[in-house]
Parts: structure tokens; C-alpha cells; sequence
């Protein structure tokens, strides 16, 4: 699972430009900062407060006024910004984040996304999903293309509740790469070694199939 | 001058049942712990909170909970705490859930006297459900009501006598904008200083929002 985890990391790394305002989810999100190209430098922005999220400190280092939104000690890069929550919310409500990064339970074949409620528990959160969703610039989805279960997470329509009614733009999975668009959901490359046959047995979602 | 900087005894001596009272903190991280075991060990009870959390199990707001002090809880993520659960289906606690960004700027609408917003936040989903909806450029949006209080209890780094307050790196987070949205504000600081030490550029909250200040002890170090 750990490969499963860094080889849609590294998929997701390459949709970054120089210069991204990025916010990342728990999970996968994660990692995508391990997998960056050399010549792509981005800004990690987390919604509790800081413009530039360094990597995870030294045990000797830990400070505990410094963590990110998962609430894990980070630290903080050259050129970074602390701010309130009100200020930060209104970057991400205002378009001024580039790209959000984030894990979902299902996507559906319109690219609404369900992230925040979990099946069969009482709805107790929902964080900064909702308007991470409405106002990042481009969100992008990694996760899993099946639940633990072998539930197909790629549906025609969401069963959970969704997060939001904007469509998400690029779906990232260990199995293939799909676009949404107006007309839905364009699967627009596989994964190494993956069949568009194993593609369609593992989606319930209507995809058309766009051959690079 | 008034004399602001109090116990932390006095300070929280301020407080009645049935107060709705934020607390400003991320986590752990930026919470008022020490003003919140007073909260504990004086012993309100009914309390409202407006906080994005509340605690983990056994610390900070979670031992109100936990000591039977909540009647209701309003933020955006409970859900790493258990014991929040558990008091919700046992009937004994009511949450009202917001997303984080529609919470605290809900706070600040209240703060700066602000009948309300649209925000796109929740729009369409079951979180949206029964709030007034309006069509704005093509976009659906929902309106959001201010929120205000009885009491904030806040954390900052360090306050002057006067009560100007200066922050430390992710731990501002809720703080500087509940400050502004409560009848009576309760700041928990690292250290006190003398007007005029805080580099008045760098400071964040202004005296003018600050009512009560209490120093932590050698003795609270860090929760």
C-alpha cells in the first residue's frame, strides 16, 4: 500500500508548476512534496495559519506552536508567513490558492466529491474540506481507486453525502488519471502496466477514454 | 491606567452558568489550557462552547465535557475526539457543525458588527440544508448568520500591561479574531511586558478587545 500511496503521490507532484500555492490534505497529499520535480518550487499553504510548511522536524527540533493541519509538528521554510484563521479561510474562500490537494471517499461520474462523512458514524467534522472545495483554483483528487473493501470509489453518483458542488478537475488513482469535464469524466492515461479493462471492471462511473 | 492583568482564580470568577464562551486553539495548539482547568475546578456547568475543537479525550475542553460542564458545542471538527460521540448519542451534548472557514468567519462578522454573509461553503450539501440560499454571479451561495459571546477565552504569546497581544507561529489560529467577538475577553499569555516593549507593527490583537489578562505559572508549563 505504501507504493500504491507514493506512486499516486508522484503522479499528482507533476500536475505542480513553479511557483503553486498548494494546500494538502492528510493521507496521500502528503507525500506529494517528496516527489516534486528539481526544478518545481512550491508554497505549501495549511489552513491553521502558515505560508510555507517545511518538512518534519528533527525529534530535538519539535516545536509545539508549529504544526500543520493534521495537527503534526512541521516547520517553517525561508520566506514563510503566519496569519489567523480568519485570514487564511479567506485565502482559500477568495481564489487565492492555487491548487488543493485532497483524499476523497467517492467521486461521482458529475466530479462532486464526498470527503467528510463517513458511512455508518454520527457526521461529527467536516475541518476546512468544504472550502478548500469551493475556492482553490484547481483541486485535485488522489486516492484509492477501490475502498478496503473493493468498493469501486469512482461511482455514478455519490452515495455519501458530497462536500461540495463544485467538480473537482483531476482524479488521480494507482490505476489511471481521469480529467472532468463538462461532458464528465475523460480517463486520460494509465497507470504503468494497467488495462483499460481492468479500468472499466474497477469503476461504476461512466468515463469516455481519450488516448494520448 | 486599568488594571487588567488578574488570577487566573479572578479572571475566570467573571464567568456564570449558561455562558456561551469561545475558546480559541487549533488541537492543542494555541488552546487556553490553563484558563480551561479553572473553567474545570470552578465548576460551571450549561456552558455553550465556540471552538473548532473540543479536546481530546482527557485534555483541554474535552475535561469540561468529560466533567459533565457542556450542554452545547459549535465548531467544525469533533471527530477526533471519541468521548464527543459518545456524549452525542447519549443525548447529553448538542453540536452544531460549520465548516472552518464559515466558522470563523461567522466569529468574525460577529466581531466587527456584521449582520451576516453569503459564502458557497456548504452550499448544496446536507450541511446547507434549510439555510437561505441566493444566486450570486451564477453561483449558489448560502447565508451565514454572525456569531457572538458571553466570554472568549484565548491564548497568546505575550501581552503588554496594556493588553496588546503578540502571537507565536500556528498558534494564533482562532485567537486574534474570537478577541474581537466576545462582551468579555480572558487572555491566558506566556509573559507580561510594558507598553511600549511589543513592537507596535508586529502586534496583532490591540488592547482595545483584551479585558482580562493572566499569565501562566512556572508551574502550568506547557499542557
Amino acid at each position: 500500500m505504501a507504493d500504491i500511496k507514493h506512486l499516486i503521490a508522484a503522479r499528482a507532484a507533476r500536475e505542480l508548476q513553479d511557483g503553486d500555492i498548494v494546500n494538502l490534505g492528510i493521507g496521500i497529499p502528503t507525500l506529494v512534496v517528496e516527489h516534486l520535480p528539481d526544478n518545481v518550487d512550491v508554497f505549501l499553504h495549511t489552513e491553521n495559519g502558515l505560508l510555507g510548511v517545511g518538512p518534519a522536524p528533527g525529534p530535538d527540533e519539535v516545536d509545539p506552536d508549529l504544526v500543520n493541519a493534521g495537527k503534526l509538528p512541521v516547520t517553517e521554510v525561508v520566506g514563510s508567513s503566519f496569519f489567523s484563521s480568519d485570514h487564511s479561510f479567506a485565502m482559500i474562500r477568495g481564489g487565492h490558492i492555487d491548487v488543493a490537494i485532497l483524499g476523497a471517499l467517492q467521486v461521482d461520474s458529475r466530479g462532486y466529491v464526498a470527503n467528510w462523512s463517513v458511512p455508518g458514524q454520527a457526521i461529527l467534522g467536516v475541518g476546512g474540506a468544504m472550502d478548500l472545495l469551493i475556492g482553490a483554483k484547481k483541486v485535485i483528487v488522489t486516492m484509492s481507486h477501490m475502498t478496503r473493501d473493493g468498493e469501486p470509489k469512482l461511482v455514478d453518483t455519490c452515495t455519501l453525502p458530497i462536500t461540495a458542488l463544485r467538480r473537482v478537475d483531476k482524479i488521480i488513482t494507482e490505476l489511471a488519471v481521469f480529467r472532468v469535464t463538462d461532458e464528465g469524466l475523460v480517463l486520460e492515461e494509465l497507470m504503468p502496466g494497467v488495462t483499460l479493462d481492468e479500468v472499466r471492471t474497477k469503476t461504476t462511473a461512466k468515463f469516455t477514454y481519450e488516448v494520448k | 491606567m486599568k488594571n487588567k492583568i488578574v488570577s487566573k482564580e479572578q479572571a475566570i470568577a467573571t464567568m456564570h452558568d449558561g455562558a456561551v464562551v469561545m475558546v480559541g486553539g487549533f488541537g492543542q495548539v494555541g488552546t487556553p489550557l490553563v484558563l480551561i482547568d479553572e473553567v474545570l475546578r470552578q465548576g460551571y456547568r450549561d456552558l455553550t462552547v465556540i471552538s473548532n475543537n473540543v479536546g481530546e479525550p482527557g485534555k483541554g475542553l474535552s475535561r469540561l465535557l468529560e466533567n459533565g460542564q457542556l450542554k452545547k458545542a459549535i465548531g467544525s471538527y469533533f471527530t477526533s475526539n471519541r468521548t464527543v460521540g459518545e456524549y452525542v448519542l447519549a443525548g447529553k451534548l448538542s453540536v452544531e457543525l460549520v465548516p472552518q472557514g464559515t466558522f470563523v468567519e461567522r466569529i468574525r462578522a460577529g466581531g466587527a458588527g456584521i449582520g451576516g454573509f453569503y459564502t458557497r461553503s456548504s452550499a448544496g450539501t446536507l450541511i446547507g440544508e434549510g439555510k437561505e440560499t441566493r444566486e450570486i454571479n451564477g453561483e449558489l451561495y448560502v447565508l451565514e448568520q454572525p456569531l457572538t459571546a458571553d466570554f472568549a477565552l484565548i491564548r497568546a504569546h505575550r501581552a503588554d500591561k496594556l493588553g496588546n497581544l503578540v502571537y507565536r507561529k500556528t498558534a494564533r489560529n482562532f485567537n486574534p479574531v474570537m478577541a474581537t467577538a466576545a462582551k468579555t475577553v480572558i487572555v491566558e499569555v506566556d509573559e507580561i511586558v510594558e507598553p511600549g516593549e511589543l513592537d507596535a507593527e508586529a502586534i496583532v490583537t490591540p488592547h482595545l478587545f483584551v479585558d482580562y489578562i493572566v499569565e501562566r505559572g512556572h508551574e502550568d508549563g506547557r499542557h
